[in-house]
């Protein structure tokens, strides 16, 4: 290997290649493989029919997160509740075979360390710098907020994981993505991440691998990097990267999975070289300027219609391209939306904080803070709150947070992906409009019909106590 | 997944930009254990609109479909190209396509052909009254209008498809491969986590 300066992911890429063949095509060798409910059973299937089995099944961890009901799981003997909805109950009796089977790791529906994979993966210490990372589903990219090499896969790949521990890729292009500067008041990692994807577009990213550098992001906290890099890949790429530093070190530190003693201090040694050198070049670099983000809210169908809630809901004649033209006048047909309309000036009817994006203690606190002696409008039919993992409902239960929230007006749930994309009973209704901390405002993602608004914890709590979209500047101080 | 060559026949001229794979198969259809009879709710919302080509006679059982850029966007669920195939779509052209839909379309042995927009605006016009050929050989896309263009294809991908490569086989073959790797890397990165669930 030449001493040419490389990227953080050029290093991560070059430690995992296991065979290069002559094409450039690379067999990568993959450190950990998270397994949830939706995305897994057909790939258990197929090892079954060939007759193979799971290589590392020390690698692998398993839990159950999309189907999974938010309402009380356990009967009062302590034995989980049967799931109503036969298609789901199904599923998840799949995978508690396919683990037993298989002898995956599983972190079953009544643990307290269930929760979504990409809250569990991070909050076990599972997630690692420097380790690739995948999981069959596009948010994997979140886990790059600690320096892995974290992407999501289809149902082919997962079975190629589980089979070989390893996958065929070609090396991604590198983007830069450099923030400086200080976020300003009310304007949270979110606002931040909307706001670059509303610049680069939903399809910005392809092809690239994203490494997120400047000053910003060196002050943000994990959960806040989690946040930035979960949304990656609605910039259309696969993978986000974070360089992992001494909140990474202090936020994995005695984490259950995390390296203990001479291990931790070895791991700790090499995790301080993931850096991208003096020198190295990106193929793509964008910059941005924290004090120009507003807190933002989306206003159509993709997650680049993205605005500062201060705005209004745009113009299609105003794009310039006729595509864009197009698809504007669809979303907002949708959306049910005029142009011109202040943002402000949109109420909604349900609120939902939760999702792989915005379901960390974090999250609860910022939302709790705007909900303190509160009320939820009268407007809203339902406002819900997700926490991201049974670990994170157990600690806002410790800081009296659920009592803020239930004294607000909103059900406290038990955690699992819920209404971000109503695969279980939590769902919008269609024609309605919900306030979401989750990830894609896609046609009929929250519940056919749904119309789904993308912004901050902060900001969704704020849509609750006013019924309408609002800036939560005017609701803190 | 079986060897292909050559595509031909009808193409819906769909056109649109930012196909996202919540249109392609809503969530509430990914509650199966299998991967067969996805086809009937591939598009659904697409399908259900007034004048739409996809439910259009003319395009019946078309092996192609012309998309706008980033086709494929969003959620990772193969469910989405198992939706298509099932619904008898065998190949894609589109100026553009999400990494993970590519490679779950290949993985499939869907073929994804990427061109650039005036092409891709070229067949969607042709497409509405002619038959299109897609050949993997030549890596052209040729119709009975003398059309004639060249893609590129990631060269792995194009001899996997043209053989039917069974990945997982293919792999297995560098079995010894991995297991040197593991033996150097395993103490190195602290491999296995301390599972105590």
């Amino acid at each position: 290997m030449s001493n040419r300066p490389r990227t953080l992911y050029e290093k991560i890429w070059d430690e995992h290649v296991v065979v290069q063949r002559e094409d450039g095509t690379c067999l990568l060798y993959i450190d950990r493989h998270l397994v949830h409910e939706v995305t897994s059973p057909q790939a258990f299937e197929g090892l079954r029919i060939a007759g193979r089995k799971v290589r590392r099944p020390d690698l692998t961890l398993a839990t159950p997160d999309h189907n999974l009901p938010t309402t009380r799981r356990a009967g009062t003997d302590g034995k989980r509740l049967p799931i109503a909805e036969p298609q789901s109950a199904a599923q998840l009796a799949a995978l508690e075979r396919n683990v037993v089977a298989f002898g995956v790791p599983y972190i079953d529906a009544l643990a307290a360390a269930q929760g979504i994979v990409h809250v569990v993966g991070p909050e076990q210490g599972f997630t690692l710098p420097g380790t690739t990372l995948v999981c069959g589903d596009s948010h994997t990219a979140a886990h790059g907020a600690l320096g892995a090499l974290a992407f999501g896969i289809g149902t082919s790949e997962v079975e190629h994981v589980l089979a070989t521990q390893t996958l065929w890729l070609r090396p991604s292009k590198t983007l830069e993505i450099r923030v400086d500067g200080v976020l300003g008041f009310g304007v949270a990692p979110k606002d931040l991440i909307l706001h670059i994807i509303g610049r680069i577009g939903t399809a910005g990213g392809i092809g690239h691998v994203i490494e997120y550098r400047g000053s910003t992001f060196a002050e943000m906290s994990i959960e806040g990097r989690l946040t930035v890099a979960n949304m990656s890949i609605e910039g259309g790429a696969r993978s986000g990267l974070f360089a992992p530093d001494e909140k990474t070190f202090d936020y994995l530190r005695g984490r259950p999975m995390a390296p203990t003693g001479e291990d931790w201090e070895a791991a700790v040694a090499r995790w301080r070289e993931l850096t991208t050198d003096e020198g190295a070049e990106f193929d793509r670099s964008v910059q941005f300027d924290a004090s120009e983000v507003a807190p933002s809210v989306t206003w159509g169908t993709s997650p680049e219609d993205v605005v500062p809630v201060t705005g209004a809901i745009p113009d299609p004649d105003s794009f310039a391209d006729p595509a864009k033209r197009a698809a504007a006048r669809k979303a907002l047909d949708y959306m049910g939306l005029a142009p011109g309309t202040a943002l402000q000036d949109v109420p909604v009817s349900h609120v939902f904080i939760g999702s792989c994006t915005n379901s960390r203690i974090e999250d609860l606190r910022a939302a709790a803070a705007v909900l303190r002696a509160r009320k939820v409008h009268d407007g809203i039919r339902q406002a819900l709150v997700v926490p991201g993992s049974g670990l994170v409902k157990r600690q806002a239960e410790a800081e009296g947070l659920d009592r803020i929230f239930i004294e607000a007006g909103f059900e406290w749930r038990e955690p699992g992906c819920s209404m971000c994309l109503a695969m279980n009973p939590d769902k919008v209704p269609a024609g309605e409009r919900c306030a979401s901390t989750s990830n894609r405002n896609f046609v009929g993602r929250q519940g056919p019909g749904a119309r789904t608004h993308l912004l901050s914890p902060a900001m969704a709590a704020a849509a609750a106590v006013r019924g309408r979209l609002t800036d939560v500047r005017e609701l803190v101080e | 997944m079986t060897a292909v060559t050559i595509v031909e026949g009808r193409a819906y001229p769909l056109g649109r930009q930012n196909i996202d794979t919540d249109i392609i198969i809503p969530a509430r259809h990914l509650k199966t254990v299998s991967r067969e009879g996805l086809g009937r709710f591939a598009f659904e919302t697409i399908r259900a609109e007034a004048g739409n080509v996809l439910e259009d006679p003319t395009y019946a059982g078309a092996p192609i479909l012309i998309a706008g850029d980033n086709f494929g966007c969003g959620s990772s669920r193969e469910h989405a190209v198992w939706a298509m195939m099932d619904f008898g779509i065998k190949a894609v052209i589109a100026p553009g396509f999400s990494d993970i839909f590519a490679s779950n379309a290949f993985k499939n042995g869907i073929m994804t052909i990427t061109l650039p927009q005036e092409a891709v605006n070229r067949l969607v016009e042709v497409a509405r009254d002619h038959p299109i050929t897609i050949d993997l050989e030549t890596m052209t896309v040729t119709s009975p209008l003398q059309d004639r263009l060249d893609f590129a294809m990631d060269p792995f991908r194009r001899a996997c498809l043209l053989a039917g490569q069974d990945e997982i086989a293919l792999t297995l073959a560098s079995e010894s491969a991995i297991a040197a790797y593991e033996m150097r890397s395993d103490q190195l990165r602290c491999k296995s986590p301390r599972f105590g669930l």
